[in-house]
């Protein structure tokens, strides 16, 4: 019975007429990665700041790598990296001489300091840029240089704040390489991002976070057949054919198909596409109903993000109303 | 007990790394510091030989000795725009929020920026005092008055550094920093004793460019080097050495408070305040 790497418990915090934290509760177990899934604005980088000691929260407490981070901010940055959203490095030093720079604050003797720069430039494939100034080096590049230089005493758990914002796909699959192993290693990872692929890809467990608040916790799977799974989408060539049209598509939904009548679409959840969109086609042709376009297509990421926001409701009337 | 030991030979260690780190900017970025240096020599080519047949020192001296006291000051000045662009451009990448994850001195990028500032401008003073030479400035006074003199001078660079520092903490936007240093600190140097004597100013602007702190260091090194245009018959005129020590001392209590404040509220402001945008 570990005690979970991070739990935190009612974090508020308001920034003049914002309020970025309204009772957020986490709690990553030690070992996993854990994904903060949200869109802009959400209070992700605030999360991460509070746990990192870098902000003091109104209200809540937060417990990091076992660690009280209001009461013994220390210990607890003794035990963390964090990666923040821009890179933190120092453009003007190179590669080598910044990740020296962080082995010196880290206490580490001067031939040691040196003799893991080697290690992390090697690991991290920036042997051969060591020398060149950090601020030539690519996104990719620098973002790499910036989780070298959160590794180089490793932490017992790693804040990574949107990781891959901004970074070319190859880039991106260099840095999710590097988390998977570190996961693998047992460290524990706190990953941020507005990308519901990343965490597909990399966290065990995930928040969606939204308005400063939890909005939905669990794994990638669960939060997938939340965020609804396909949807069934016909256009119909004349509006007076949408009421018989509402009707076929019931037959195959799992829930009464959306009407939108200024566009003549017609949407509903599915669950077996093949035998959704067969059922239609069929259904379709029988009543002798014209059509402009028919489909079955999964949900986008905006979809998701909104449904599990709860502001598809909201959005949902909008379009009866009109 | 044995925890406060460690604690402070840390805090010295870490600011000493800090203090390593912005040196090795000046060996990395070297225009940078030239172009510290340009503003200085370019008044030193303006106003010591384009304009020195209209410039009149009080007494009577060369206008070349008198102006170079003066242009060592204004280098102190100008330092200060390094400052804080240095520290905005770190608080803009977040590299200070790194510093603040670790467990790293609080005090460690402060006065780890003002030391490496002190011995940046040894290094300036350094090679003005070279090209003065040149131009055949010349010291006077004594040895203990001359380290008097470059001591004053690098007194004044360590107040003016926490000045920058703190405008470095408060803009966080190092291009803004290098917008308005210049007319911020031009003014100053105009409205001193650096490049023309008081005496000679109309009115109230003779007065205040008497009492500016920047006219009590070129006062002193002139009276300690021993060139002319030092002393006359105003108060701030007869005491420029006491000035020179106090009014920085007036900065130093002013301006650490402040960046020290601005640098622990760091948490209070929302984090992407104005973003640093490349």
């Amino acid at each position: 019975m570990t005690e979970p790497a991070i739990v935190a418990r009612g974090l508020r915090k308001r920034y003049r007429r914002t309020q970025a934290l309204a009772g957020l509760d986490l709690t990553v177990p030690a070992g996993t990665v854990y994904g903060l899934l949200g869109p802009n604005g959400a209070g992700k980088t605030t999360t991460v700041r509070v746990l990192t000691t870098l902000l003091r929260c109104e209200a809540g407490q937060a417990r990091v790598a076992g660690f009280d981070v209001r009461r013994e901010p220390d210990r607890v940055r003794s035990r963390i990296a964090l990666t923040g959203q821009d890179t933190a490095v120092d453009e003007l030093l190179t590669g080598r001489q910044n990740l020296v720079l962080f082995a010196r604050l880290l206490h580490l003797p001067e031939r040691q300091a040196r003799q893991r720069a080697d290690e992390l430039l090697a690991q991290f494939g920036l042997t051969e840029a060591a020398d060149r100034a950090a601020g030539q080096y690519s996104g990719g590049m620098r973002r790499r240089l910036d989780l070298a230089v959160s590794l180089i005493r490793p932490p017992a758990v790693l804040f990574l704040d949107e990781p891959t914002t901004g970074l070319d796909p190859r880039s991106r699959n260099q840095v999710w390489d590097r988390i998977r192993e570190l996961a693998a290693g047992g460290t524990t990872v706190l990953l941020t991002t507005q990308y519901l692929e990343e965490v597909d890809q990399l966290a065990d467990r995930i928040s969606v976070i939204d308005a400063g608040r939890v909005v939905a916790e669990g794994t990638p799977a669960e939060l997938k057949s939340r965020a609804g799974g396909d949807r069934a989408e016909v256009v119909v060539r004349d509006r007076a054919d949408l009421p018989a049209a509402s009707r076929i598509l019931a037959e195959v939904c799992t829930e009464p198909p959306r009407v939108d009548i200024e566009l003549r679409r017609l949407t509903g959840p599915v669950t077996d596409r093949v035998v959704a969109l067969s059922g239609l086609v069929r259904g379709l042709a029988t009543a002798g109903i014209e059509v402009e376009d028919l489909g079955v297509r999964r949900p986008t990421l905006d979809e998701a993000f909104l449904r599990l926001t709860g502001r598809e409701r909201a959005a949902a009337e909008r379009e009866v109303a009109a | 007990m044995s925890t406060l030991v460690t604690r402070v030979r840390y805090g010295v260690w870490d600011g000493w790394t800090m203090t390593r780190r912005y040196l090795t900017h000046v060996v990395r970025s070297p225009e940078e510091i030239a172009i510290y240096f340009s503003v200085p020599l370019l008044f030193v080519l303006v106003f010591g030989y384009v304009l020195s047949a209209a410039m009149v020192v009080p007494d009577g001296g060369d206008y070349r000795e008198f102006l170079l006291p003066g242009v060592f000051v204004m280098s102190m000045v100008y330092g200060l725009g390094a400052t804080a662009i240095a520290v905005a451009t770190d608080v803009g990448r977040g590299v200070v929020d790194r510093f603040r994850a670790l467990p790293v001195a609080r005090s460690a990028l402060l006065v780890g920026r003002g030391t490496a500032d002190l011995l940046r401008a040894v290094l300036e003073v350094t090679v003005l005092v070279g090209c003065g030479v040149l131009i055949g400035w010349r010291v006077r006074g004594s040895v203990a008055e001359t380290a008097a003199a470059v001591a004053l001078l690098l007194w004044l660079r360590f107040a003016l550094s926490w000045v920058g520092i703190w405008l470095g903490l408060r803009l966080r936007n190092p291009d803004l920093v290098g917008v308005i240093v210049f007319p911020l600190a031009f003014p100053l140097t105009a409205l001193s004793n650096i490049l023309v004597a008081p005496e000679l100013m109309p009115g109230w602007v003779g007065t205040v460019a008497e009492w500016n702190p920047l006219s009590a260091t070129a006062a002193a090194a002139r009276e300690l080097f021993g060139n002319p245009g030092a002393g006359g018959e105003t108060w701030p005129a007869q005491h420029p050495v006491l000035l020179a020590a106090l009014w920085p001392l007036l900065l130093v209590m002013v301006f650490t408070p402040l960046a020290v404040r601005q640098y622990r509220g760091w948490g209070i402001d929302p984090p992407s305040a104005p973003a640093v945008v490349r």
